[in-house]
């Protein structure tokens, strides 16, 4: 295969990139020549890949993510890696160990998380299109704050092999870019089947967007309009459905009562994950060295007490909490009957309706420093998190602004339906093209 | 209730390595973030979690994998080829 490389020399004003590949090579497919920024929890062979942590700072992958392997096999250039909150945890890029990344709409204010920096480099035009991840929000949440469009694939469409794990039976990788089209087409390239992650199903994607959406039902969910949801996003948000009225939709009001602890059930199954995950971080086999003269637990503690941040260790904690002795049964057990429950929800709405439409975000990208107590921080998660704990594809495109911010319009679908809401996404998209 | 004395405990466990500075604000934000936690009280059912694969395996046959210099290039301390560890005995 013949290699070619490019000149890549951002002009990087928003602490977006970790690592900038200055003249990255590539070779010949239907990504030939594009420059493609990868978030940093993403292996890749040869480049450092630290989840924006001081505890993998120094460490080199010996093996590319199937995800990467894939891109640079249709000709794609890694051309760096992002920013993020560390580890994936957070929704605001504020909690990297190398400083928040900046929102390039607004410096005074977050890109959203954790895939920030990758947002932030499709959104300035530094690169065409990124690879982000999504646990919890984490391409969606950033795609509308940045006024991009962000995928959160299925559940095991895209193989999850080469992801350092965070909380592993939510997250994927997942497409990111300025058009719907873009990010259709990257997602061809990285969904398929991988012997090397046991959750992954041969469920190909090879799909060109459609426009034609005459006739298609839309759920318009009740909890996604409601209270902690800024009513100047939601209105815009409610215009953009009517956009899709206009195209021959049609919209049924709905409601998804298990949102009342979707949040909660959230947060106690990616800390429980988490705290297992996370256990490898000993400064062992990676990062930063432990101290081999000291006794295990004490050479231990103090790599992490050092490697991580407030963020992660408040999670791992919590984790360690929600799975310990006699809190077992009061959060982790009832958090995963609460998962089935908000699956079923979606299950049955999904009877009805083709598509569910509303707001990915409650409100716009807030000011940087903004949200100090991690509460607070949690809360802003609340329309993203459902579709992580049911498995199921869900995109974000821009829709509008507010006080000259993006927002962003979120349509999750059925499981493997992730053609049907990149259509969606197109047809809005094209529909209010200038 | 979380008590300064919990989350010392939990420290342990995770091998979080916490400082007595530390406690009091990590105290307070488990305390605010638990009590948000009880919602979960109000879940009905008892279905446990769908899954759709079940114990997807490969035949135990070797593959080709990473040579041992690969293996532990990333290590902090190595030793004749392999990774050196803190005792643990």
């Amino acid at each position: 295969m013949a290699v070619h490389t490019i000149n890549f020399e951002p002009d990087d004003r928003y602490n977006a990139f970790l690592k900038v590949c200055a003249k990255p090579s590539h070779g010949e497919g239907k990504l030939v020549g594009i420059a493609i920024a990868v978030k940093d929890n993403i292996s890749t062979q040869g480049i450092e890949t630290t989840c924006a942590s001081k505890i993998l700072k120094g460490y080199v992958p010996p093996y590319d993510a199937h995800a990467v392997g894939l891109i640079k096999n249709a000709g794609a250039a890694v051309a760096g890696k992002t920013n993020m909150d560390e580890f994936g945890m957070g929704t605001s890029t504020e909690n990297s160990a190398f400083g928040p990344t900046l929102n390039p709409r607004d410096t005074g204010r977050v890109p959203g998380g954790s895939s920030g920096g990758s947002a932030a480099v499709v959104a300035a035009g530094m690169v065409r299109m990124a690879l982000g991840t999504d646990t919890g929000g984490s391409i969606r949440c950033p795609a509308a704050f940045c006024g991009i469009v962000g995928l959160k694939p299925t559940y095991g469409r895209v193989s999850r092999y080469g992801l350092i794990a965070y909380a592993n039976s939510l997250e994927t990788i997942g497409p990111m870019a300025t058009n719907v089209a873009d990010v259709s087409l990257l997602m061809s390239v990285i969904a398929g089947h991988d012997r090397k992650d046991t959750t992954s199903h041969d469920k190909p994607y090879d799909h060109t967007p459609s426009g034609d959406i005459n006739g298609l039902r839309i759920g318009v969910p009740e909890e996604y309009f409601g209270k902690g949801v800024d009513p100047e996003v939601a209105a815009v948000v409610r215009r953009a459905i009517g956009r899709l009225e206009d195209l021959g939709a049609s919209t049924v009001p709905c409601s998804i009562p298990s949102m009342e602890y979707a949040l909660a059930a959230y947060y106690v199954i990616c800390t429980s994950e988490a705290s297992s995950n996370l256990a490898r971080f000993d400064g062992v086999r990676y990062g930063p060295a432990a101290d081999t003269r000291k006794s295990w637990h004490a050479a231990y503690q103090d790599v992490r007490k050092q490697g991580f941040g407030p963020e992660v260790r408040r999670r791992i904690m919590l984790g360690t909490f929600a799975l310990s002795s006699g809190y077992y049964g009061k959060y982790y057990a009832k958090a995963q009957i609460a998962r089935e429950n908000v699956r079923k929800d979606f299950a049955r709405l999904f009877q009805d309706v083709d598509v569910l439409c509303g707001p990915t975000m409650p409100m716009i990208a807030f000011k940087l420093g903004e949200k100090s107590d991690p509460l607070s921080m949690y809360l802003s998660d609340i329309l993203t998190v459902p579709v992580n704990l049911a498995g199921i594809p869900a995109i974000s495109v821009p829709c509008g602004k507010v006080q000259g911010m993006p927002v962003g319009l979120q349509v999750m679908g059925r499981p493997f339906e992730d053609e049907r809401v990149i259509d969606v996404a197109y047809a809005y998209e094209q529909a209010v093209k200038p | 209730m979380v008590t300064e004395k919990d989350v010392e405990h939990i420290g342990e466990l995770a091998d979080i390595g916490i400082d007595t500075a530390e406690l009091a604000t990590f105290t307070g934000q488990f305390n605010a973030i638990v009590e948000y936690f009880d919602v979960l009280d109000r879940v009905q059912g008892d279905d446990a979690v769908t899954r759709d694969l079940y114990n997807v395996l490969r035949d135990d046959v070797v593959e080709p994998s990473l040579s041992q210099d690969e293996a532990t290039r990333n290590a902090g301390a190595r030793e004749d080829g392999f990774i050196k560890a803190p005792r643990v005995m």
